[in-house]
């Protein structure tokens, strides 16, 4: 049996360790969506002079002297509570509602999320593996490719919902999903330009060298397109067009209840953490630290700790940018939904594209 | 009135010191909130509203000062009770042989929270100062039955009003010595 394991492991190493790092990643992705829900829920509540949630405790756990009521008071059971309440609730669905578009417009709203973070590189190497799921070449254009997906999602949900707020939800969605694209995609060109690769670990390389080499730093217009087409992208506010609770009731997602309205949220989340991710390694140097020596490029056979410090770096960068996320919400209120288009079509694409005219002059006078 | 809309100016225009001045107020209430306490919130059952003077809350019954139920069962409470909350059994014409034959302590007296409405008649009409709405605003149980509070229960919620004029000590002195006179 032991013999057996090991040919089988042996033989098909590559597959075994594919499917290891995506056990791996989805075993801290999910987890981490649950708790930036609870850190949502936090920071908003101290940005407006709230508690929080602060109740649920754990039957042992609570009662441990100090550390017990300090952890329920922080809140940190609440996902347990959460996601307990969306397995429990009824799955209502609506008699006018298109079945099976119905059924499909939550998975599409979630997967793509999950699918860009197949190309991330999120450490260095943990023993001899390189710390991404897939290496690819084009790992940007990927990356484009599947964010555009999330939006069908939502204009799908908002289709199939088959009523007035869903419907105003999903037009609005397919309104700021063109207008803020191209934006997004053409203010990313100049740091390729820099790089002069589409792999993203070899953006992440070019990064390493320090602090001034971190793309925000070379490329600060880049980073502004790029934050502003996330907060879009991810439907945040002040972007929050296909949602708006206040105007729309629910948005896109108003007919859908229990688990279906929790894979939407799982998806707003998921593609929040994925952003943050993209920006990382696009303009904050990825897993590399400039400190301590930790942004050497390591060898194959480097210490595991080594490995285990990228990834928690990465992890780090990701958290302050969800911070930065939930921040802007209570600082900004809605856009209308042509004040977006607006942004998007007659500010950001002249920006970008004079962005990649300026750097275009400056290698072009730079470099030999 | 014309509301004069000035032009924006060109900062202004670029967005980015509203941007700035958002992230200053939200940054510095995130502070307050987290590093100095200022917190809105009042965590209820923990922490608990109080209420102003005069504040009309559950009705109680008091005693005096000398631990004497000051209700003397006249059921004036009872006939005023708009929701007919109230239901007294008075002491029938046994005398209680503690206080002497002066005044008629009730037998039973319950207040049905339930019906109660907080309307104060009861303490209006009472003539004795027996009965009190007092500051208690959230009563709570798990049974019809448990919200139907019984005279022991109204007491030791009510507690001692202080009376200064004991009007039943000076009645009680009366009797009592009626009842140690002996004529010739």
């Amino acid at each position: 049996m032991i013999n057996y394991l090991n040919d089988l492991i042996h033989n098909n190493r590559e597959w075994v360790f594919t499917l290891a790092k995506i056990a791996g990643v989805l075993g801290i992705l999910m987890p981490m969506i649950a708790y930036s829900v609870l850190a949502e829920r936090k920071i908003s509540a101290f940005i407006q002079d709230r508690v929080g949630p602060n109740r649920v405790a754990l039957p042992l756990l609570g009662s441990i002297p100090i550390l017990g009521p300090f952890l329920t008071r922080l809140g940190l059971w609440q996902p347990l509570a959460d996601g307990l309440k969306s397995f429990l609730k009824e799955d209502f669905t609506p008699a006018h509602v298109r079945k099976v578009y119905f059924w499909l417009a939550p998975a599409i709203a979630l997967v793509p999320a999950f699918m860009t973070m197949a190309v991330i590189p999120f450490g260095s190497f943990l023993g001899t593996e390189k710390m991404v799921l897939a290496d690819l070449n084009v790992g940007i254009l990927y990356t484009f490719g599947i964010v555009s997906l999330g939006v069908y999602g939502i204009v799908l949900a908002g289709y199939a919902a088959n009523s007035k707020y869903p419907f105003l939800g999903g037009i609005r969605s397919s309104a700021q999903m063109i207008s803020y694209e191209i934006a997004m995609g053409m203010s990313v060109i100049p740091v390729f330009m820099l790089v002069g690769d589409l792999n993203l670990s070899k953006v992440i390389e070019y990064q390493s060298a320090g602090f001034s080499s971190w793309l925000i730093f070379k490329q600060p217009i880049a980073f502004a397109i790029f934050l502003v087409a996330a907060f879009a992208e991810t439907n945040r506010l002040p972007f929050d067009l296909p949602e708006s609770e206040t105007e729309l009731v629910g948005g896109y997602h108003t007919e859908y209840s229990s688990m279906k309205f929790a894979l939407f949220f799982m998806g707003e989340y998921a593609a929040m953490i994925a952003g943050s991710a993209m920006m990382v390694t696009l303009f904050f140097g990825g897993w590399t630290l400039p400190l301590f020596g930790l942004n050497e490029i390591p060898q194959a056979d480097a210490p595991i700790w080594y490995g285990i410090a990228h990834i928690v770096i990465f992890l780090a960068k990701i958290l302050v940018l969800m911070a930065i996320f939930i921040w802007v919400r209570w600082m900004l209120p809605r856009f209308r939904y042509d004040q977006l288009m607006d942004l998007g079509w007659r500010r950001f694409i002249p920006l970008a594209l004079l962005n990649i005219v300026i750097t275009a002059v400056v290698l072009f006078l730079t470099v030999k | 009135m014309i509301v004069k809309r000035s032009d924006l100016s060109w900062l202004e225009r670029l967005y980015l010191p509203t941007l700035w001045s958002g992230l200053k107020v939200t940054f510095r209430h995130f502070f307050n909130t987290l590093f100095r306490g200022k917190v809105v919130t009042m965590e209820y059952p923990e922490q608990k509203w109080v209420v102003p003077t005069g504040y009309r809350g559950a009705p109680y019954l008091v005693k005096d000062q000398e631990g004497r139920t000051k209700c003397v069962s006249c059921q004036l409470c009872e006939f005023v009770c708009p929701p007919k909350a109230i239901k007294i059994t008075p002491p029938g014409p046994q005398p209680n042989a503690a206080v002497g034959n002066v005044e008629k302590t009730p037998q039973e007296f319950e207040i049905n929270m339930l019906r109660c409405i907080f309307c104060g008649f009861c303490q209006e009409v009472c003539p004795e100062e027996a009965i009190f709405l007092m500051s208690d605003y959230s009563l709570t149980g798990t049974s019809r039955k448990e919200m139907v509070y019984n005279k022991a229960k109204l007491l030791s919620l009510g507690g001692v009003h202080n009376d200064p004029i004991m009007k039943w000590k000076q009645k009680q002195k009366e009797a009592q010595q009626q009842e140690a006179f002996k004529p010739l």
